[in-house]
Parts: C-alpha cells; structure tokens; sequence
C-alpha cells in the first residue's frame, strides 16, 4: 500500500509540510517494498486550486493512505471519491510518521477547512 | 465623471462620504460596489424600479463523452477540474468561468450551466439614482457583478459616486477600474494610516488622480494626515469625530439631507473633489 505525504524536503526526516497544496514535495511511500520516492509540486505557485490538484496527483499515484496536517474540503472530496483514506499528522518527520501510522498510533482528520483559495499563510 | 471612494479597511466612511457626496450632487448616481455588505440602499432607501439576477457560467461534465483526456483539467489555471475516478469532477467555488475548458474539450463532453450568484438593483431617491449590487452569501467573488454594476448607466454625464469595497483586492480593482477620481477615507489612527498607504499604492498603480478625507478627526496627533503630508496626497476635507453624525449615521439618515452643518461639509467637500477632478494630472 502506498502512503503519501506532503513533505517541506525531499527527506524520510524532512517535516510534515503544515500546507497540503502549497507543500513543495510530495512522499510516496510503498509500505510493503519499503520503497520511497519524491514528487515536486508543480501546482506550488498556482493561482488557485492547488490542494484539488495534488489530491488528483495522489489519487494517481494510488496512494490508499494521505498523512497531512491540514487540507480543504474540496481536497477532502477528491480524495474521498478516490478512496484516499486522511490520517492527521503530527509535527514530527515523514519517517516518524510512517511509524506512528503503521502502529496505528494516527487518527483521521475530522476537520477540513473552507479552503484558502489561494489565500494561504504559512 | 466617476468618482471612487476607497478605504484599506472597513469602518472608515466610505459608504459615509460617498452617500453623502451623492446626495448634494444634485442630479447624480450612487454604486454600491461593496457587493459582500452593500448598506448604502439602507440610507438611500431608494424606490426600486429594476432588479437583474447576475450569473456566471459554470461547466458541466458529460461523462458518457469523456474519453479521459484530461484537457480540460491541464488546461485550467485555477484548478477547478480534477480528473477522478476517470471523469473531470469540477469545483464550482474554484472557477472563474473563463469557458477555456468547454471550448477545449476535443469530445464536447463539457457545456455551461448557468448560477446565479447575485443581483443588481436600480432605483430612485429624490435626485440620487441609486444602482446596488448584492453577493450571495457563500458565493466566492463579488467581481462579476462589480462588473455589470459599471454598465450601462442612464446618464453618463452625471456624477458618479462609486462606494467600494474595504482593501486593496480584485474587487476593489475593479471597481476602480474606470473611475477618474479615488476619494481615500482614512481614520486619524497608526492603523488607518498603514491602510492609507494599501489602497494609495493600488490607486498609484492603476495611475488615478487622488485625495483623501480625514474622518473622524479629534485634536491631536493624525498620522493619517502625517502619510498624506509624506506622499503629498491633497487633503480634500476633514470630518469631525461627532456623536451628532455618529447618531444620524446609526439610524440610516443621510446626515447632508438632514442636517445644514453637514449639508455644507459635504458641498465644500464635493467642491473641492470637483475643482481636482479638473485639473490636470
């Protein structure tokens, strides 16, 4: 099963990004060949919309599994229609996170926000 | 002639000096382009005698046509189509209705669906022709009625006051976008002067001559009038910090209808917008 994570470095110890679709990288994390790759985010400096494109972006990755600190209800609808379970990270690490996923140690994200239409603050 | 009043923040006058302005104008029309809370009506109380649904377009996926593509979602700029579960699924608080995508789709699997967003309102109050615009609450962007709000006047000869809305934002640039005068209404506080200062880089940057008002003006340091001396901003007028004004202000009276001494402020301050409005820049 591959897990994704938006990522401020391409690094397993790189920080959980606080934005989704403003995150500069995305991790794609295979949890059964252990096997990890990085993703730019393209969308970065966007006029809008960023969040829907990189849920499209894990969606196609076939990502089962997104650990994020925050995302947007449009971001929620994406990934809900593409089976795209959302678990809540904490501060830590992308590594730090995949243990803690992977003892079941995270819960999903109940809350989702408006969205910041190109409003985001860091 | 268009004259626009603008502000960096809520609360400062606008809707004040523009209702007010229009009303010793004689014959004149007053836009409320503060689509998100448009209040002047409430002063106004105008007769209306047109009301205008505002729509944008929208587009719709025929997914029994969409061959997967993905045109129209690389295609938009501002994201509002995500292709999934193999279909283009469209977000409608994201669009700008550009109509890029349904011009694109090489399947015409997308069309326009109309939605409504707003409305624009006409009426009369004494010699004020009153002109409202008006967001749906939850709607995104006030832009689209903003723009039929500047449309098709009755008599462009006339003068125009046009109430904006509080910032610097798309919104307030196109309200601005055809006026040959800003107004700047700005409060004698630290705060106030930091908002001057946005909306007079908006206003410098869109090249439109400009004044400012000092309202609620008290003895004692204005920074406000500190920025205006630093930018050389002519100061048009100063309306005092007055309960009486305070209270007429409150209760929805237009304080130049009601009151002599506000009557002649508000005479001398649209002289004095009239006598900079023709000079030359």
């Amino acid at each position: 099963m591959k897990i994704a994570i938006p990522v401020i470095e391409q690094s397993l110890n790189a920080g959980v990004s606080h934005s989704f679709g403003r995150a500069p990288h995305l991790l794609i994390y295979n949890t059964v060949t252990k096997e990890n790759y990085f993703l730019d985010n393209t969308t970065v400096a966007s006029r809008g919309g960023a969040g829907v494109r990189v849920a499209e972006v894990v969606a196609d990755h076939g990502a089962k599994v997104l650990l994020t600190q925050r995302c947007g209800k449009s971001v929620e609808e994406v990934l809900r229609r593409s089976e795209v379970l959302v678990y809540k990270a904490t501060q830590g690490t992308a590594k730090e996170n995949i243990e803690a996923f992977l003892e079941d140690k995270l819960s999903l994200l109940t809350e989702f926000h408006d969205g910041l239409h190109g409003k985001a603050t860091l | 002639m268009k004259i626009a009043v603008l502000s960096g923040k809520g609360g400062t006058g606008k809707t004040l000096v523009s209702v007010n302005l229009a009303s010793v104008a004689g014959p004149s029309t007053y836009i409320d382009c503060d689509v998100e809370e448009p209040n002047g009506h409430l002063f106004f109380k105008p007769n209306v005698v047109r009301s205008e649904k505002v729509a944008v377009k929208i587009p719709v996926v025929d997914a029994a046509h969409c061959t997967g593509c993905r045109t129209c979602v690389e295609f938009c700029q501002y994201n509002a189509l995500a292709f999934i579960r193999n279909k283009p699924l469209v977000f409608e608080e994201v669009c700008h209705s550009c109509g890029g995508c349904v011009l694109l789709c090489p399947q015409k699997a997308l069309h326009e669906q109309e939605k409504n967003i707003g409305v624009v309102e006409d009426g009369y109050s004494g010699e004020v022709f009153v002109r409202t615009g008006m967001l749906n609450t939850g709607e995104v962007s006030g832009v689209p009625i903003i723009r039929k709000l500047q449309r098709e006047l009755p008599d462009e000869t006339k003068t125009v006051l046009i109430d904006c809305p509080p910032g610097s934002a798309c919104v307030v640039m196109e309200s601005i976008k055809d006026a040959d005068y800003c107004i700047l209404v700005a409060e004698p506080t630290i705060f106030g002067a930091q908002n001057l200062g946005m909306v007079h880089e908006l206003v410098t940057l869109f090249k439109k001559p400009c004044g400012a008002v000092l309202n609620k003006c008290q003895s004692g340091d204005n920074p406000s009038e500190q920025y205006c001396c630093e930018k050389s901003i002519r100061i048009l007028g100063r309306i005092p910090f007055d309960s009486e004004l305070g209270a007429m202000n409150s209760n929805a009276i237009i304080a130049a209808r009601a009151s002599g001494k506000y009557h002649q402020l508000f005479t001398e301050l649209l002289d004095a917008v009239l006598t900079e409005v023709g000079k030359p820049t």
